[in-house]
């Protein structure tokens, strides 16, 4: 079974086993094996790098499409925040929105109008938890799986609240059933996504047991069909837009901590920044006047989501020119149906990278890991099919590779075998 | 099998964004070793302090982290100048920490605390010009 259900997968028969993905991915989730990259589900964290960096297109992301609206009698669609940075010159979300029902959904709900509710939880909740801070954002799915797997000291620290995306799957499908009496599971709830991340968060939520995202869909996807839908709504928009400032902001970096309305907080963007920013946490190197986190796996914020199109800076300069003359906030106007943010379920820390399950164990393996590593030429290549020869060694002692892998091992004990092979000759 | 294992730094002084390279790696370490959390804490912690102090007061030196199922001990050996007045360099806010190296915030005087607030034992051997050895001990 896929405990995990991650939703990067390779596409075998693109791969040329080049091993620039294996370098790039921040868990080391990767091998190349028989020439074929091989993702451990249990590793993956579903941040989309090896998307972005393979040369070879061979990495997809798992998602649904537009189609399986025929599924449902009643489809909602619920666009990301970091959508409306896609496009050129949007002056008013309604066009957007219109646009969307025109494309065969049967209405729209915004996730930014649920993020502004989310902000008001989260703020309540930051103040509530002193005894916690600084609290730790868990919008981006990446980030808690990366600190599920890595840093189980800060697990204590994370904000235990449904995503934006998430309670608005609830409040559509709520509105649906009040607007059309039909029952709950004809209605299909359609998340469009800026990420393979969030495919994932809706198929194997954390902190709680069912989404109420039925598919989730690509905005890259959407995105041609929609531009040019909008071109065909511009002169006729309809009223559909609920969301203000506070919302819209969520998706670029430091939007959510914006939402706050406290200057305590630190905001980090990119894969790599965001887990030094978790390194110094775990080492309490961060004030303790610090109220909150903020973390997004992709450069700029959702906007740098692997599902996108626009660069994301471009896209970024787009939604702050969008927002300026945008209320601050516009929920307060809008009905909210009942619901419950809370997580319901403990997040676990997962140690999948321990050597063992005893001490004596891993410590035997750890020198035999160092041993091994002494061995190997330090080059750190690829070849073998690991990203560092470390990992190889590593590998070895699991007992999922060989040392003669290693090419340079290989060539030296074949250069060894000819010597023999000379002197037996010259007896 | 072994039952201890030894894990050896060298502290360069040369570059002050190198020092706490040993301590990464030794939590890097002990988190693969599946230990406790809050004792790799507490190693992490004791060790980035020590580490610095080698840098900013000694001329860098030798980390040894000798890991058993007992416990994790970390000495950190230097050949500087010494410390004169060891009970005075334990008190809180005490430093003598020149202005530059204030300056990018380290001085504050509360490493050694913290070394003996994150450890379970503690012990200085110093000798004036020839060196400081510190030993830390966190039990399992
Ligand atoms: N390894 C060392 N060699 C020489 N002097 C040291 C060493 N470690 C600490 N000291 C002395 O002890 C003082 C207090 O150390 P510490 O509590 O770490 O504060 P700080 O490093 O901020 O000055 C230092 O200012 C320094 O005078
Ligand atoms: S980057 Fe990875 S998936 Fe893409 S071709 Fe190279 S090995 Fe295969
Ligand atoms: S930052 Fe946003 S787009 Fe990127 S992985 Fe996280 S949730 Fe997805
Ligand atoms: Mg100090």
């Amino acid at each position: 079974m896929d405990l995990y259900g991650n939703s990067v997968y390779l596409l075998e028969n693109q791969c040329k086993g080049c091993t620039n993905c294996i370098k790039h991915c921040p868990t080391q989730a990767i091998r190349v094996r028989n020439g074929k990259a091989v993702i451990s589900t249990e590793k993956c964290i579903d941040c989309g790098e090896c998307i972005r960096i393979c040369p070879h297109h061979a990495k997809k992301a798992k998602r649904g499409f537009i189609d399986a609206i025929n599924n449902y009698d009643y489809s909602v669609a619920l666009p990301a925040p970091a959508l409306y940075g896609q496009v050129n010159h949007l002056e008013d979300v309604n066009i957007l929105l219109t646009a969307l029902k025109a494309m065969g959904f049967d209405d729209v709900y915004e996730v930014s109008a649920a993020a502004e509710i989310i902000s008001r939880e989260s703020r309540e909740y930051i103040t509530s938890h002193r005894e916690k801070w600084p609290i730790i954002s868990t919008a981006c799915p990446t980030v808690v799986r990366l600190i599920q797997v890595r840093y189980p000291d800060l697990m204590d620290n994370l904000l235990p609240l449904i995503t934006p995306a998430e309670l608005a799957a609830r409040q559509a499908r709520a509105r649906a059933v009040e607007r059309t009496g039909l029952p709950p599971e004809r209605i299909g709830i359609f998340f469009i996504s800026p990420c393979p991340s969030k495919v994932t968060a809706a198929k194997s939520p954390i902190g709680y047991k069912h989404s109420d995202i039925d598919c989730v869909l690509a905005i890259k996807d959407l995105y041609p069909i929609l531009v040019s839908t909008m071109g065909e709504v511009a002169d006729h928009p309809e009223d559909l837009a609920i969301s203000g400032k506070i919302g819209i902001s969520w998706g670029i970096t430091g939007g959510e901590a914006g939402g706050l309305l406290s200057d305590a907080y630190v905001a980090a963007d990119g894969i790599e920044n965001i887990i030094r920013v978790l390194e110094d946490l775990e080492d309490d190197k961060f004030s303790s006047d610090l109220e909150f986190i903020e973390l997004n796996a992709c450069n700029g914020g959702c906007v740098g989501g692997v599902m996108t199109v626009e660069n994301p800076f471009a896209a970024k300069a787009k939604m702050q020119a969008l927002r300026k003359y945008m209320p601050v906030s516009a929920t307060h106007n809008v009905k909210t149906y009942p619901y419950d943010a809370e997580w319901t379920d403990n997040v676990e820390y997962m140690p999948v990278f321990e050597l063992a399950d005893n001490l004596k164990d891993s410590m035997a393996k750890m020198s035999e890991i160092e041993a091994l590593c002494k061995e190997l030429p330090g080059l750190d290549c690829g070849c073998c099919g690991a990203p560092t020869c470390r990992a190889l060694a590593e590998d070895v002692t699991r007992g999922v590779a060989k040392k003669s892998d290693c090419s340079y091992v290989l060539r030296e004990y074949l250069h060894k075998l000819t010597d023999d092979f000379h002197e037996l000759n010259q007896i | 099998m072994p039952d201890v294992m030894e894990l050896v730094y060298e502290v360069s002084n040369e570059d002050f964004t190198r020092a706490g390279e040993a301590s990464s790696d030794v939590k890097r370490k002990l988190k693969k070793l599946g230990i406790p959390s809050d004792v790799i804490r507490r190693v992490s912690i004791a060790l980035y302090e020590g580490e610095i102090n080698m840098v900013i007061h000694a001329y860098g030196g030798k980390v040894t982290v000798t890991i058993s199922e007992e416990a994790i001990t970390m000495v950190l050996a230097d050949k500087g100048p010494g410390i004169p007045d060891i009970d005075k360099a334990m008190e809180a806010g005490y430093s003598t920490a020149p202005d530059n190296v204030r300056n990018l915030g380290f001085g504050a005087g509360m490493g050694l605390p913290n070394m003996k607030k994150n450890s379970d034992e503690m012990n200085i051997e110093t000798q004036i010009g020839v060196g400081t050895t510190v030993t830390m001990t966190v039990k399992l």
